[in-house]
């Protein structure tokens, strides 16, 4: 069953597919520019304890992005 | 002369490329953002250059390459974008650089290069991982998708260079249209999928030990570990260093050279107090006889260059291996209490080595009151490799646990003035936002000529300061100048510090080099308590010369008085806490 969540709540090892980013253009850019854009698959590896960054793989790469970022990069998995 | 620039994501091999194609060394390292400003070197094309109909570059043309800081895109946001779409407008023909692993990504930025009117060519760089990893590209096939001349590269080991430089006279503009944000994704895609096919792979041992360093549970005891081993490992090569190649040259070899110098020069005489200083006991004491070629040479290359040597080997693997971008996302947590974001770390490491640098790479963060707060706890909580060097020698030789108070004192200082800062200093810091590198064994070859440049680097930077400060304090003495200053400074020296008047003088040399400094505590017999107050007064006081002027170029001169000024205040306080205490 697919449920949607986003990158910060994800289990690590858990994987889906990024459905929408909800935040300004500024940081819409950098996420997109980084590869964490609309259509792409990713896993989640791990989030550090305490709100941490979250670090997550995408495409060819391992991004760590700030526990507020993650939260904004909304994820159907399933 | 024709310009050729460098340009791709951050971590794409940019800076070894350039290296291979202009001899010019710079700094490379495996993390984004090494590269912060932009080098030139000069290429010239071979005498029997093939030169087809139509060919950019004739027989034996030198042109001007340069090396731009790695960017995402070209619809500039950051500081470090608009230094590389400036050096951009003057292009005459662009080399994109593209990581062959991460070929979608990086595609982004190539398109928009294709967009423009200058000519194109692309390297698929790190060409050897992509099998590692399962990923097969046909670089024909992409050549055609492009329009453009596309040459796979392993820039490290030199691998397709000699055929990069051939193809550079095919390089044309790509005559794409110009396309929306939105619309090159899809082409992207479109892309990626007719030329690259990923095989299924099982992870390497490497890429596991890639994804245990950044989970919680894991990655912390990883490093702790991490570090401990690389402070022994400094440690155990920086002594064996002194006491088995540096001691014996300058006790067995250099020594019996000064002698007769000393001699023939005549104790008392001017320049022999310049040049060899005082005799002890009617000796050369290399430790207190502070002459420009005793002491002077002795500090800079017996006992600081042996932990130069060992601090940069052993950070320098931990560049290049792509160990630090996990580190920041590991204390991530504890940087944003002091108002950084993990990414601060890097610089703060590098300043361990020298502070100029490290002050340099402060760049890598997004925001000014970040690069303010961060250039501020290295200047004063961060001791560099050269007085390291010297606090181990002078302080560790009094006992380990005085050395263990400079550092706690060092640290709590940086924590709580970070934690102070955080709260005053206006503004917010951003959240991290990073690619962490694939692991990699460092190549022997860029690895060790990057060691090298670092070392010859600290030599130029060094020995003229030394040979400046020890030549000062020897005519503060007979110029008298000394009780003069001695008269102005002595009672913070004195009662606030609780160090004898003869502490004004390395105090002041701190200015010129810290290491000469600590190396002046020497002979003024302080107890060890007053060692411990001094050394880390010395560490916190006033940044050294060649770190003032690179704050006030990295800072401007408001905010350096500013950072100067905290410096100052601190110091005062700690040292006066410090003596209440000891």
């Amino acid at each position: 069953m697919k449920k949607s969540t986003d990158l910060a709540s994800m289990a690590p090892g858990e994987r889906g597919r990024i459905t929408g980013l909800i935040s300004g253009p500024g940081l819409v850019r950098r996420l997109e520019e980084i590869g964490l854009r609309v259509g792409q698959r990713v896993s989640k590896i791990s989030g550090m304890p305490l709100r941490g960054p979250v670090v997550v793989q995408v495409g060819g790469t391992r991004v760590a992005l700030g526990h507020g970022m993650a939260k904004k990069v909304i994820v159907e998995t399933g | 002369m024709k310009k050729i620039v460098l340009m791709g994501n951050p971590n794409v091999g940019k800076s070894v490329l350039f290296h291979r194609l202009t001899g010019v060394q710079v700094i490379a390292s495996n993390y984004p953002g090494t590269t912060v400003g932009f080098t030139r070197g000069f290429l010239t094309f071979p005498r029997d250059t093939p030169t087809p109909d139509g060919a950019l570059f004739g027989p034996g043309e030198r042109v001007e390459i340069i090396d731009a800081p790695g960017i995402y895109s070209l619809e500039a946001a950051s500081r470090a974008d608009r230094v590389a779409v400036e050096i951009l407008e003057g292009a005459d023909l662009v080399i994109s650089v593209v990581d062959a692993t991460n070929l979608e990504r990086n595609l982004c930025l190539t398109l928009q290069l294709l967009e423009r009117e200058v000519p194109v060519l692309v390297a698929l760089n790190l060409w050897d991982e992509t099998r590692h990893l399962g990923i097969e590209i046909t670089p024909e096939k992409l050549e055609e998708m492009l329009g453009v001349p596309v040459v796979p590269t392993v820039a490290v080991s030199g691998e397709g260079i000699r055929r990069l430089v051939e193809r550079l006279q095919e390089a044309r503009p790509g005559g794409h249209p110009a396309r929306e944000r939105e619309e090159r994704w899809p082409e992207m895609g479109r892309i990626v999928s007719s030329c690259q096919f990923l095989h299924h792979h099982h992870h390497t041992f490497l890429q596991r030990l890639s994804d245990l360093s950044v989970m919680p549970w894991t990655g912390l005891p990883l490093a702790a570990l991490v570090l401990l081993a690389a402070f022994w490992l400094v440690r155990f090569i920086g002594e064996s260093l002194i006491g088995y190649v540096a001691d014996p040259i300058f006790e067995g070899l250099y020594l019996p050279l000064l002698e007769p110098l000393s001699e023939w020069l005549g104790p008392g005489s001017l320049l022999h107090s310049i040049l060899i200083g005082r005799l002890i006991d009617g000796e050369i004491d290399f430790l207190q006889s502070f002459g420009v070629l005793t002491t002077g040479l002795y500090v800079e290359l017996a006992m600081v260059l042996p932990y130069i040597i060992s601090f940069y080997l052993v950070l320098s693997f931990l560049e290049d291996f792509g160990y630090l971008p996990r580190l920041a996302v590991l204390l991530d947590g504890l940087m944003h209490r002091v108002g950084l974001h993990g990414y601060a770390i890097i610089p703060t490491l590098l300043g361990l080595g020298c502070n100029v640098p490290a002050v340099m790479a402060t760049r890598i963060l997004e925001n000014r009151r970040e690069r303010f707060i961060a250039a501020t706890l290295i200047s004063i909580g961060v001791p560099c490799a050269a007085l390291q060097a010297m606090i181990f020698g002078l302080v560790g030789a009094r006992g380990g646990q005085y050395v263990a108070a400079v550092y706690f004192t060092l640290f709590m200082v940086w924590l709580i003035l970070g934690f102070l800062m955080n709260r005053l200093v206006k503004g917010y810091s951003p959240e991290l936002i990073i690619e962490i590198p694939h692991y990699r064994l460092p190549p022997p070859g860029p690895f060790f000529k990057k060691l090298r440049s670092r070392i010859v680097a600290f030599l130029k930077e060094a020995l003229p300061v030394v040979t400046l400060a020890v030549l000062a304090v020897n005519l503060l003495y007979a110029l008298d100048i000394f009780n003069i200053l001695a008269g102005f400074f002595a009672p913070v020296v004195t009662v606030l510090f609780g160090l004898p008047r003869e502490a004004i003088v390395p105090i002041l040399i701190g200015l010129l080099r810290k290491d000469v400094a600590v190396g002046m505590l020497g002979p003024l017999n302080l107890s060890a308590g007053q060692l411990v107050v001094a050394t880390t007064v010395l560490a916190m006081f006033f940044p050294c010369i060649a770190t003032f002027a690179i704050l006030l170029k990295e800072l401007g001169w408001r905010d350096m008085l500013k950072s100067t000024g905290i410096m100052f205040v601190v110091a005062i306080l700690v040292g006066s806490l410090l003596n209440l205490l000891l």
